[in-house]
């Protein structure tokens, strides 16, 4: 176990002209789950096997326990990783398979014995040990290519988006026996996913991404309340939280021809971009003019499609709630976001007492080091 | 299940006729004796001499030193056959691992060339092919039989293509898990190409074992003789003024026949999956 720093590492790919990761910094704590979240092609695959050594690293460092690895090979940094499409030896029984990094390592056979023997009761793979890797389903050779990481007791788990072959129900359980073996092991792991959800859940910490560059690291709920610009404000929670273009003026706030209390103390005046999460919306006698769409049915809730002064919004309502073509909505007090036109920046707020400042301090605090 | 179309059927048949009545007609009349095949003519009925006619051809010793028996022929052709066929797949193996996964520059410019030797084919080449041997004093030797022929550019890529199709993940994994080149090669690599290998050997060796004109140039000596030539040999060399050993020509050629039967029967089926399946 180790914790695991990241400093200034940037990696261009030989011929391309822009850097696909650049200038990360990430201080992971021994034990810490950390999960990098982003759009396809954000770098995140690439930051990670940059950890793992199969990338070459074209600047910065990156430390593992307190040793430089930059030049190190990837068998010898200690890590074990877990891949998409699972990389188990096809030929190899599932014995095999978890001993092989064990045999080449000269481990004393009866030492790799107990070793794999412990991690097939970890994982109930105790009946499939001599089966081959073919002869299993999915979610079992995903538990297979775990085995192979746990049993090589590394300093550090790195996973890449390891739950994305499995079907919808099979994930939501992986996701769970992650966690809980994560928890148990307590080895310092980095994960990588395009779900934010996923990420949400499994992560100590959240790192956002966006086209090779940190957007913000925090605590799932920290990032969830206040997310730092519109990209991870769209990112993270589903549904994405809806983005409209309004303007201060004084204490109100103007969307298209509706004038509403702004809710939040803010120094900004003029344009901006209000952010407000489906769930923070609400119906109201007066406010903003909403035009229904269509309705998604999810059960517990149901959400609502529609227009508000011709932009899209998307409103959260309990199912029993009666709806009309056309109401008006309110937002609820603090819950506002506002954000930089231009930048994508969430607006410095001012004063005390709103939720999103409070979250912000706390944002601060978690975040080893300044990254934005 | 599919209704039986009669049409089909006589289309099969008539193709296994044509196929297989040339080889039953050879077994057949390899089992008289050279005067009734001399007056009869070819037969499709079993004569009473077959045993006699192969232990003749198996060991007696014929050509001009009295060296050479069919036993030794069908064992210098074993030799070429086997030896042709495993140095062939060792060696395109290597080039295509090299070509794979290793970055060295000009790596496709460099296969391109060797796939374009398949324009190159022996005939072609002979005559340095020959020079070179016997400067190095290899003229009547195995190493002289089976080395000139090893390089393989139909080898090369098919192993090239089936080392691209595996995933680079199982590289990946094998590099995390302590694994060098040259362990990845013999712990992961050979393995999985097992039925690749079985389906190069089957072709190698036929195609090994039907060598002709090589063969016959680079051995003189007849304990080198294979087979391929045996053949020849026994119509040319006993002919003179008697009746030519038709039965014993017949009895040769099936010899001939039969190990490249049976290679392709044992390893038909792994033959079929290493040229379809892909099992990653």
């Amino acid at each position: 176990m180790a914790s695991i720093d990241i400093s200034n590492v940037s990696k261009t790919y030989p011929g391309a002209s822009a850097p696909s990761v650049s200038d990360i910094n990430l201080s992971i704590r021994d034990g810490e789950f950390i999960v990098l979240v982003g759009p396809s092609g954000c770098g995140k695959s690439t930051l990670l096997r940059m950890v793992a050594g199969l990338e070459d690293i074209t600047g910065g460092e990156v430390r593992i326990g307190d040793r430089l690895v930059n030049g190190v090979d990837p068998a010898d940094r200690d890590i074990a990783m877990v891949f998409q499409n699972y990389a188990l030896y096809p030929h190899m029984t599932v014995r095999e398979n978890m001993a092989y990094g064990l045999k080449n390592r000269r481990t004393p056979p009866t030492e790799i014995a107990t070793r794999v023997a412990e991690a097939a009761r970890m994982l109930e793979l105790g009946p499939y040990l001599d089966r081959k890797p073919r002869a299993l389903s999915g979610g079992q050779r995903q538990r297979v290519a775990m085995g192979r990481a746990v049993v090589r007791q590394p300093a550090a788990f790195l996973f890449d988006e390891p739950l994305s072959n499995l079907d919808a129900k099979l994930r939501v359980s992986m996701r769970g026996e992650i966690r809980r073996l994560q928890k148990r092991l307590g080895t310092t792991s980095l994960y990588v996913t395009h779900d934010q959800l996923e990420a949400m859940t499994l992560a100590d910490r959240l790192v956002v991404l966006n086209a090779g560059r940190i957007e913000q690291v925090g605590a799932p709920l920290d990032i969830y309340h206040t997310p730092a610009s519109t990209f991870v404000a769209s990112f993270i929670g589903s549904p994405a939280m809806n983005l409209l273009d309004a303007e201060i003026r004084g204490t109100r706030l103007h969307i298209g021809g509706a004038d509403l209390p702004l809710g939040v103390n803010t120094a900004a005046q003029g344009q901006v971009t209000a952010g407000v999460r489906a769930e923070d919306l609400y119906l109201a006698a007066d406010g903003l003019p909403f035009r229904v769409d269509f309705i998604e049915e999810l059960g517990a809730q149901r959400l609502v499609h529609g227009h508000v002064e011709g932009q899209p919004l998307t409103l959260a309502v309990a199912p029993d709630v009666a709806l009309s073509d056309a109401v008006h909505l309110a937002i609820r007090a603090g819950a506002l976001h506002l954000f930089d036109t231009a930048s994508g920046k969430r607006l410095p707020a001012s004063g005390t007492g709103a939720r999103p400042a409070r979250a912000t301090e706390e944002m601060a605090g978690a975040t080893a080091r300044p990254l934005l | 299940m599919n209704r039986v179309r009669p049409f089909d059927h006589f289309v099969l048949i008539l193709g296994t006729l044509f196929m297989v009545l040339p080889v039953a007609v050879a077994v057949m009349t390899s089992t008289h004796t050279a005067v009734e095949i001399h007056s009869h003519g070819l037969f499709l009925t079993p004569g009473g001499h077959g045993a006699e006619t192969y232990a003749t051809v198996l060991t007696r010793q014929g050509g001009f030193t009295g060296q050479v028996t069919g036993t030794r022929m069908m064992m210098n052709s074993l030799i070429l056959g086997i030896g042709f066929a495993v140095g062939k797949i060792v060696l395109s193996m290597a080039a295509a691992y090299a070509l794979v996964y290793f970055r060295f520059r000009f790596a496709s410019f460099l296969f391109w060339i060797i796939f374009t030797t398949l324009l190159l084919p022996l005939e072609v080449r002979i005559m340095p092919s020959y020079q070179v041997m016997s400067d190095l004093g290899l003229l009547n030797s195995y190493t002289g039989l089976i080395v000139p022929l090893l390089a393989s550019a139909t080898g090369t890529f098919y192993f090239r293509q089936f080392f691209k199709s595996v995933p680079d993940e199982l590289l990946e994994a094998a590099r995390i898990d302590g694994a060098g080149p040259f362990k990845f090669l013999i712990d992961v690599l050979i393995p999985l190409s097992r039925t690749m290998m079985a389906a190069i050997f089957i072709i190698m060796f036929v195609y090994g074992w039907n060598q002709y004109l090589w063969p016959m140039l680079m051995t003189t000596e007849e304990r080198f003789f294979t087979l391929m030539r045996g053949i020849k040999q026994i119509l040319q060399v006993w002919v003179g003024s008697q009746i030519p050993d038709y039965n014993e020509a017949f009895a040769l050629a099936i010899l001939a026949l039969a190990p490249p039967v049976l290679v392709v029967v044992v390893f038909q089926r792994w033959f079929i999956k290493g040229l379809t399946e892909s099992d990653k």
